[in-house]
């Protein structure tokens, strides 16, 4: 194409499109800020109701806007043992299952077996199992393990959950990173997992940080599989305790309720926003290529 | 020399081993145990807790007999094809299409709206529903503003909330999937469709639809599994009530097995939903491998 050809391509564009997206413009802003609206109504009651003493199920601005709410579930036993715990679960299987992953996806992403395809189909299979669904006969297994009230059981059955995901995601950030880098370790006469901490994991960083706290955020916000197999409100995570709030007698604490609520947000939401920025940046391994 | 070769590349292999030792015990073993207890009157309490006996089918043909577990595949059915395949799987397109048009500062904003709901804890995400569905909740205040009469839509219409709800929570990750793929679709091609005269209703059937079809097709997939296994947000918005008028299979085997104690007939529950999801799953793989081909 000459450049007069492009020059008359574009002017063509600009007569014809131009005023047609423009058009399209207002009608689609004016729909999408409708659907927003609908999805952020539900969310308003909790923002609200956590700053008012009278709150109920009604969405309305409190007629004093207070902190009462919030300062009444800042105890150890409503907030801060509750957090700790949702924390040591997070973290934990975050943790377990980050290691776990990045093991598995080493020799999956760099050496060939016929192995190899047939494991990462079946964990395929594996992240369309039902959680919800295997949660009795889990259960069973607990009980006849006596692993029931064990919080490192319970993390080391998180983590088994979130394991095939992990290790696809961990097995894609791995292919990533070219072999070229790793080779000339290996020359110097570095082991494979020796490169693999020296050479692979620095590169992947990025991708370690999305795989930890995808898995961080998703056990964070689980309610069934501690509700199912902790039992001691000293081990319960912010998931499950949240029902203490619901009174004997079905009066319930609307106002700490939604301020308990928006505490225990909060972690999950800065997380994300972390991650949805830093996904942007991961080109800068390419770098590594050049020079 | 081979044997040697064959062992170095079997300790290769070494590292994966926690992985599938995890896996195998902990998704593995409940998955066999699941078909196993199936086949026993196993109980939470009481002497089958102790010692289950081998009751062979009668955990299933009590599923066909009982009227629960129809009523509850219809109402599971409904659950997944209403607020998966058309609300999440829809709206989340129509959300995607009309990014593309709108100003940017506009899809920021809402998308941050339909992110927030998905992000949330289930419980949190939960709670916000029942209040807004409530009798004294948000919708009915909105109705009565514009001067409509509202329900006690979690005891008139159970299926309707809890709907609305779930579509309302997972819409966020459609949403993402479509992004992505409308994306890559070339500019040049919509642009020369429109150049001939196509209407927008032609560019998105002809054109548009076929180039992200693969997208749709897995979304599809994964909008079903996760609907599927939706348990908390009906279990706090209706609890599967008022009289199992929303109770899909993940609430009625967790009644069975928990608030009934008779764990051989939940765990027949809940192996027909691991068989569903299964099946799922190798249909999900198929999918994947044709993509790569």
């Amino acid at each position: 194409m000459t450049t007069a050809e492009r020059a008359a391509r574009r002017a063509t564009h600009g007569g014809v499109t131009s005023p047609a997206r423009r058009s399209a413009r207002a009608p689609a802003d004016a729909a999408l800020l409708l659907i927003g609206a609908c999805f952020v109504l539900p969310l308003l009651w909790l923002v609200f109701a956590s700053l008012d003493t009278k709150a109920g199920y009604q969405t309305q601005l409190p007629a004093s806007a207070s902190l009462t709410n919030f300062a009444a579930v800042l105890t150890p036993e409503l907030l801060i043992i509750p957090l700790w715990n949702s924390l040591l679960l997070s973290g934990g299987t975050a943790t377990v299952t980050l290691v776990a992953a990045v093991l598995a996806a080493y020799p999956l992403s760099r050496f060939q077996s016929r192995f190899n395809r047939p494991f990462l189909y079946s964990i395929l299979c594996g992240t369309c199992l039902p959680v919800t669904a295997i949660m009795v006969p889990v259960y069973g297994l607990f009980v006849q393990l006596r692993l029931l009230d064990s919080m490192p059981a319970t993390v080391l059955f998180l983590a088994a959950t979130a394991l095939p995901m992990a290790i696809w995601m961990t097995k894609n950030f791995m292919d990533a990173v070219p072999v070229s880098l790793e080779e000339a370790a290996w020359v110097d006469g570095a082991s494979g997992l020796t490169a693999l901490r020296t050479v692979v994991l620095p590169l992947m960083r990025q991708g370690l940080g999305v795989v930890f706290i995808f898995v961080f955020i998703q056990t964070w916000g689980n309610f069934f599989v501690p509700f199912v197999l902790l039992l001691s409100p000293s081990k319960q995570p912010a998931s499950v305790s949240i029902f203490s709030f619901f009174g004997q007698h079905g009066a319930i604490a609307y106002g700490q309720l939604a301020a308990f609520s928006v505490l225990y947000s909060v972690p999950v939401l800065v997380l994300y926003v972390l991650v949805a920025r830093g996904s942007a940046g991961s080109f800068a391994l390419s770098g590594a290529m050049k020079g | 020399m081979v044997a040697r070769k064959s062992v170095r590349q079997q300790l290769r292999l070494l590292p994966v081993v926690p992985s599938v030792l995890l896996m195998l015990l902990f998704l593995a073993a409940p998955v066999l145990w699941s078909f196993h207890a199936s086949f026993t009157n196993a109980a939470l309490t009481g002497r089958n807790a102790r010692n289950p006996a081998w009751t062979g089918l009668d955990n299933y043909s009590r599923l066909l007999s009982d009227a629960a577990f129809p009523a509850s595949v219809v109402l599971t059915m409904v659950f997944v094809v209403a607020s998966a395949i058309v609300g999440q799987n829809l709206l989340g397109l129509l959300i995607a299409g009309l990014m593309t048009r709108a100003r940017k500062s506009v899809s920021t904003l809402v998308g941050t709206a339909v992110v927030a709901a998905w992000v949330l804890p289930e419980i949190v995400a939960a709670f916000a529903a029942y209040a807004y569905f409530s009798n004294d909740g948000t919708l009915n205040q909105l109705l009565g503003g514009a001067g409509l009469a509202g329900a006690d839509w979690l005891y008139a219409f159970p299926m309707v909330a809890v709907v609305l709800a779930n579509t309302w929570r997972g819409t966020a990750f459609s949403m993402l999937v479509y992004r992505a793929a409308l994306a890559d679709v070339p500019r040049d091609i919509s642009e020369a469709a429109l150049m001939d005269g196509a209407a927008g209703w032609q560019r998105l059937v002809f054109i548009t639809l076929p180039l992200i079809r693969s997208s749709i097709a897995t979304n599809l997939m994964l909008v079903t599994l996760q609907t599927l296994a939706v348990f908390t947000l009906i279990w706090v918005m209706t609890a599967g009530g008022p009289s199992n008028a929303s109770t899909t299979l993940p609430v009625l085997a967790y009644q069975e097995a928990f608030k009934f104690g008779d764990i051989g007939y939940g765990t027949a529950i809940a192996s027909v939903l691991i068989v569903l999801g299964l099946v799922f799953g190798i249909a999900y793989v198929r999918l994947l491998k044709g993509d790569r081909r």
